[in-house]
């Protein structure tokens, strides 16, 4: 049995020039550039991308869904923030 | 957590699901579904990874260029099958070990249907067809499954999985439409996968016991037998096609039900199979737990470079 596994590390692959980098899924490997070999092999055996970047998984701080309430509800009460909350007579065009 | 509140929570994640909403890997589950995934996700990667053995072992044999390159592609897609299952699978706290140990002792199954020999060419048509036409059947309604990162995991399979179907039946094709040697030879072939691919879509309805829970969980959307039926009318006409007979006497076109009627499947040599005693079950473990090991001087030499790598960039910084 080995010592020591190789740690996680999580993929983010560009599909196009113009789009963003979109999590694909994670995979093992023992250092930044075997993720992006094994990246390469394991997620983009079909052209399915033209730029990837790997991250090591501890290195990701991540919300907490049971916080969710906390986190997120201040967003709820604000419609202000959308265009739809200015009443605006019908007539006025291109706004 | 008391009680009540437990079962508050169970109730209001059972509604989220009944809403078709995702369930992703850090929210609040109950426990039976997480060790309920971890045991259907991770015999599913099993499965991918096993099933590379039969094929595995025609490669260098392959007839032609063409067919090499082809089953080369077929079995480096299983392996990236079981990787995106896998690290799917971690999501829910189980590391990549346990997984393996499990595979390894016999802890964890995986699908029977790999505990069979691929004894010639013709099979290599037959797996294509039969088997993977079967595991789309299966996993196509994955694709829905409630828990994200498997279901994201089963798109991406699903997508690839055509190819592995449409390369078996044109292996038949061409077999069927060869000498009358090569035809023997696909109808072999035929003959051998045809029961344990039925048996493939899991024990009659009557016998699962998960079948309940899965439905909720949309683990499961059609019950096996319902899966099993669709499977058979989608490929005897696909038989007929390569003018081959199918290996079951009592296959009959039924107007009324307007489906095939079909014999009984022998689920003595199933259970027989699941139980560890089928003709390759031994040899199969015996592959995989040889290339784990046979494996291991080089999984320890690549992270002692990586070490070294990250000691000496450290010490330049300094």
């Amino acid at each position: 049995m080995s010592t020591k596994n190789w740690p996680l590390w999580e993929i983010f692959v560009r599909s196009k020039n113009g789009l963003e980098h979109r999590h694909f899924g994670s995979l093992h490997a023992a250092d930044a550039e075997m993720a992006l070999e094994n990246a390469r092999d394991v997620y983009t055996r079909r052209n399915e991308g033209v730029s990837i970047w790997v991250v090591e998984s501890k290195h990701i701080t991540a919300s907490n869904p049971e916080h969710n309430g906390e986190m997120f509800e201040p967003a709820q009460d604000k419609v202000y923030r959308h265009p739809t909350f200015y009443d605006l007579p019908d007539e006025i065009k291109h706004m | 957590m008391s009680e009540e509140q437990i079962k508050n929570l169970e109730e209001q994640f059972e509604a989220r699901i009944a809403r078709d909403e995702k369930i992703e890997p850090k929210d609040w589950m109950p426990e039976k579904y997480r060790q309920t995934h971890i045991r259907q996700m991770s015999q599913h990667a099993h499965s991918e990874i096993v099933g590379m053995l039969p094929e595995g072992n025609w490669i260098t044999r392959a007839p032609s260029l063409r067919r090499k390159v082809a089953l080369l592609a077929k079995v480096q897609d299983e392996a990236g099958h079981g990787l995106y299952l896998y690290s799917a699978t971690e999501t829910l706290g189980i590391s990549r070990d346990e997984m393996y140990e499990q595979l390894h002792t016999g802890k964890a199954k995986y699908s029977s249907i790999f505990n069979y020999p691929a004894l010639t060419w013709a099979d290599m048509g037959a797996i294509g067809w039969l088997v993977d036409g079967a595991a789309i059947i299966n996993q196509v309604p994955l694709c829905n499954t409630s828990f994200g990162p498997y279901a994201r995991a089963m798109i991406r399979v699903c997508k690839e999985e055509s190819f592995h179907q449409r390369q078996g039946y044109e292996i038949m094709l061409k077999l069927c439409n060869g000498t009358p040697e090569q035809k023997e030879m696909a109808q072999d072939a035929l003959n051998r996968w045809w029961w344990p691919s039925l048996m493939m879509l899991g024990p009659t309805d009557a016998e699962s016991i998960h079948t309940e829970q899965s439905m909720k969980w949309k683990l499961k959307r059609k019950s096996n037998d319902d899966l099993r039926q669709q499977f058979i009318d989608q490929t005897v006409p696909q038989a007929d096609i390569l003018g081959l007979t199918i290996p079951d006497p009592d296959l009959k076109w039924n107007e009324e039900r307007g489906c095939y009627d079909f014999g009984e499947i022998d689920w003595d040599e199933f259970w027989q199979v699941v139980k560890g005693h089928g003709p390759m079950n031994k040899e199969r473990m015996k592959a995989r737990v040889g290339a784990w090991e046979r494996g291991e001087w080089v999984r320890d030499a690549a992270m002692a470079y990586a070490e070294k790598q990250g000691e000496r960039k450290a010490k330049q910084v300094v």
